[in-house]
Formats: structure tokens, C-alpha cells, sequence
């Protein structure tokens, strides 16, 4: 597990894969948005990576979950943060892990408050599969297959690390 | 129903400890007044978006039942609703059925069978949000827009919220309120909130007719002598004086009582240099406060009317999650059962 997850290896697929994709698409000054909070701390890593002088921004996406009505409102909820506007901007979004795909269709929706994107990049660190909504990332450091008990956290913000979890179920 | 029945608490609370009504501070610990503060700050930001909504209480109805007029409160209320997606319906009782002889059930029942979502409730009794939230359907969340003398817990906490982004904090800070303290449920509220987050003094500043008996019960200091009063203040928080109230000779004049507990700027130059000036609104320049105060550097008024907005949305999307979490949770357990 340990050798599959080489963290230093992760960000440099994760840096190429960008950067692949950033010159096929044409663009030349992405903003960047982390999802707090391993998202946020990726941000920071990729940002001085691609070399980006604007700083990134940093959205909670608390207030867009779609399972408020079952389980409540976060309760540890922080401002979003975003020190640019959206509008017609090519956005790089980054999040430490894919599963279900219901983080990134919050994500997307809070966005789009701020103004309407000219593109938007999905990158993740980490893609469980396990989808359940048809959302799927641009560029991704690795994909994994895990056992349904098992579940994988990025840790930070300084080393970073990705840690396995056994949720006993 | 006192301010410190423990009821209070057990009706206002979840067991899991997530709100599901909020009728007073009374019962609620420093974890949670703070978890209300740093939800607002997050509703502050999206206030400053160029799309000032979030979809929290999309296809929830939001009921404001206002028995007692208000301008401000009710209109943050509203604007509070909006900006979280609830459809909102505006009910002026006295323009209502009431004022045809219903009584206050049977407008509630007509209300639910609407299947109202949330109540925000404002009422010249002390207690009354507090009876509908034990009469209501369950799922259906009650919010205190101030109740009598006993408690206006919004207010107070969008005050807090306006000291904490001043001050950055409570440990330590001497807080004044000053004026009608007997008439204010916003005071009790205020003085409850300042204990639990830690303020290191609490002083009320009125003359003794304006007191209630046993004041210093609810944790506070009391000085008679504004001037004296003023020393050391970080924050000096003024009360309407309520004129309506003034027939019960409790004050010899509105020009005396400006002299002796109108804040001015002789007066507040006793104070720390760094002290803010709060003031619930609406204000009565002249009476409690002279204008080149209250549109001073000092004064924070205004940021307290738009903290209003974020508090009202952190309370109400916090109640309404809670109540939910918790109706969700009663499913499951009916369906394990």
C-alpha cells in the first residue's frame, strides 16, 4: 500500500497530468480552487508547481451538500474563500479524493455562485471509484481499488500523506 | 415557563446536542454559542457574493409570525430565509385572522396544514415561542424573534458576533449595557451570552427604576453612575430607551435622562480608546445617544444590523438541520425496529 502511494510520485503525476491537460485546453492563466481541506492543502502544492502568481482560493462546501436534510448542517463549517471572481475564468478544481462524485457536484454548484466559469479542470489526488453521480476527473494521481471497509484520508498539511482507514463495517 | 427552566434546554436540543429550535440562550453551553458564531461568519461571505443565496432550505417554507410589529427584525428574518432558498410567508397578525377571533392554535394548525417548515415567532408575552414549540407537529422548528421581557437570543448573538469581529475575542473584555434594562429582553439575553463566552465583566448602567429587582442575579455588576460606569469599557452597549414605557413615571424626563445616562462624547471619551459603540436599534438620537456617536469611528451599529442577517441564517439552517437529522434518525429507527 505504502509503495503504491509514494506521495511525492502522486504530486508529479498529478503536476504532468495538469499541465497535459492545461495545453491541450488551450489555457494559459487557470485560477485554482482547493476543497477544504485536503483539497486546500493540494492547492498550495500545485499553485507554486504550475508556477500560478494569483493566489488560489478555497471553498467549503458545507452549505451545498445534498445530504443537509439528513444529517444537518456541518458543524464546523468555514467561510469559502475565493480571491477572484469565477466569471469567464478557466478554474482548476482540486480535491484530495473521488468516490461518490457528490463532494465535486457541490463543488460545481457553489462556483457557479460566484460567476459563471469559461472551463472548469477536475483534479484529484486519488480516485476511489465508487461513483455515483456521472462525474469523473480530468486528471487524477492515481486510481485505487479499495475493499468496501476500507477508506483512504490525505493528511497535511506538512509532510503529507495518505492514510487507510478501516471503517469496520 | 422561567428563563432557567431546564426544559428549555431538552426542548431546544436534539439528543444528538444539534439545535432544532432556538428560544433562548438559556441551557446552551460556550460550544454552541460558538458553533452559532462561526456559522454566521461563513453566511457573512456568502452575503458578499455576487449570487447571495445557498440552497440549504430550498423547498422549505419559512413562517414569520409576528404578534408585535418590527421593521428590522423581521425584515432580516426574511432576507435571512431568502438568501438560505425558503419560500417565506410574511404573517402581520394583527392584520390577520386573529383580529377576526381565531385563536393562536387554530392559526398554528391552519399554518401546518400549509405544511410550514419553521416559525419564526415574535410576541409581546414572555414565553409564547416557547408554548408553540411544545405544541407543534415534530419536524417543524421554532425560532424566538423576542418574547415579552424574557428573551430576543437573535439579537443578542448577532452582538456577540459584532463584538467577537472587533474584539477577536471575550476572555478579558468589560461590557457595559446601559439604559432600560427592565423593559430589554435583549439585555437578559445579552448578559447570559457575555457570561458564557467568557466577558470578564458584565455592568448594567441605569438608574434604579429601570433595574429589574435582583439584576446582579442574572451575572452582572450594576453602577448607578454613568460616568463612573464608563472606565475601562471595550464595549458600551445602549438600550432603547422604550417610550411607550415612560407613562409609569420611571423617569423624570427624557432631557434628565439624556444628561445622566445619554451617551455623548464626553462621556465616552472616559472609556477605553479602543471601545465600541452598539446599539440594537432603532436608535433615538438625542435621547440615548448623541448622533456624532452613533454615526462615530466608534460605533459598529450598522455592521450590527448586517450580522444580523448571517446570524438569522445560522440559526435557522442550524434548527432546521436538527430537526431533519433528527426526524431521519426516528425513520431508521423505525425501520431497524
Amino acid at each position: 500500500m505504502t509503495a503504491l502511494l509514494d506521495m511525492d510520485q502522486l504530486l508529479d503525476d498529478l503536476e504532468k497530468g495538469l499541465r497535459k491537460r492545461l495545453e491541450e485546453r488551450g489555457v494559459t492563466d487557470p485560477a485554482l480552487i482547493g476543497i477544504r481541506t485536503g483539497g486546500v492543502w493540494l492547492a498550495d502544492v500545485m499553485s507554486k508547481r504550475l508556477g500560478l502568481k494569483e493566489p488560489w482560493g478555497e471553498l467549503d462546501i458545507s452549505f451545498y451538500r445534498d445530504d443537509f436534510s439528513r444529517i444537518g448542517l456541518n458543524p464546523k463549517v468555514k467561510p469559502s474563500s475565493l480571491p477572484f471572481s469565477t466569471e469567464d475564468r478557466d478554474i482548476i478544481l482540486i480535491d484530495d479524493v473521488i468516490m461518490s462524485g457528490r463532494t465535486i457536484r457541490a463543488a460545481m454548484n457553489e462556483i457557479f455562485d460566484y460567476g459563471r466559469p469559461a472551463s472548469i479542470i477536475l483534479a484529484t489526488l486519488v480516485d476511489l471509484g465508487a461513483r455515483e453521480l456521472p462525474v469523473q476527473p480530468d486528471v487524477t494521481g492515481r486510481v485505487l481499488a479499495l475493499q468496501s471497509h476500507q477508506r483512504v484520508k490525505l493528511r497535511g498539511p506538512a509532510p503529507l500523506h495518505i492514510e487507510l482507514q478501516e471503517t469496520g463495517k | 415557563m422561567t428563563a432557567n427552566d431546564p426544559s428549555s434546554t431538552s426542548l431546544q436540543l436534539t439528543a444528538d446536542g444539534q439545535l432544532r429550535h432556538f428560544l433562548t440562550l438559556d441551557g446552551l453551553d460556550r460550544a454552541l454559542l460558538t458553533e452559532i458564531l462561526d456559522t454566521a461568519d461563513s453566511f457573512i461571505e456568502v452575503g458578499e457574493r455576487s449570487i447571495k443565496k445557498v440552497p440549504l432550505l430550498r423547498g422549505r417554507t419559512v413562517v414569520n409570525l409576528f404578534f408585535e410589529s418590527s421593521t428590522r427584525t423581521r425584515s432580516t428574518f426574511e432576507l435571512a430565509a431568502k438568501r438560505l432558498s425558503a419560500d417565506v410567508l410574511n404573517l402581520d397578525i394583527n392584520t390577520s385572522a386573529t383580529s377576526k377571533g381565531e385563536s393562536l392554535s387554530d392559526t398554528l394548525l391552519n399554518l401546518e396544514a400549509m405544511a410550514s417548515d419553521m416559525f419564526v415567532v415574535r410576541h409581546s408575552q414572555s414565553g409564547a415561542p416557547h408554548f408553540i414549540a411544545e405544541s407543534v407537529t415534530p419536524g417543524v422548528a421554532i425560532i424566538n424573534a423576542g418574547d415579552g421581557r424574557h428573551a430576543h437570543p437573535t439579537q443578542a448573538m448577532l452582538d456577540m458576533l459584532t463584538i467577537r469581529q472587533h474584539k477577536g475575542r471575550f476572555e478579558g473584555l468589560k461590557v457595559a449595557i446601559v439604559g432600560d434594562v427592565l423593559h430589554s429582553r435583549v439585555a437578559r439575553s445579552q448578559i447570559r451570552a457575555l457570561n458564557e463566552l467568557g466577558a470578564a465583566e458584565v455592568r448594567v448602567i441605569a438608574p434604579a427604576t429601570l433595574l429589574p429587582r435582583d439584576v446582579e442575579s442574572l451575572g452582572c455588576t450594576v453602577e448607578y453612575d454613568m460616568k463612573r460606569g464608563m472606565k475601562d469599557l471595550d464595549v458600551v452597549i445602549m438600550l432603547r430607551l422604550q417610550k411607550e414605557r415612560m407613562e409609569g413615571a420611571l423617569l423624570p424626563s427624557e432631557r434628565e435622562f439624556y444628561r445622566l445616562y445619554g451617551l455623548n462624547r464626553e462621556k465616552l471619551a472616559l472609556a477605553d480608546p479602543g471601545c465600541i459603540v452598539m446599539h440594537p436599534g432603532p436608535i433615538n438620537r438625542g435621547v440615548e445617544i448623541e448622533s456624532a456617536v452613533a454615526d462615530g469611528p466608534q460605533s459598529v451599529i450598522l455592521n450590527q444590523v448586517t450580522n444580523g442577517i448571517a446570524i438569522r441564517m445560522a440559526v435557522m439552517s442550524m434548527a432546521m438541520g436538527g430537526q431533519m437529522a433528527e426526524r431521519n434518525r426516528k425513520l431508521a429507527e423505525r425501520v431497524e425496529g
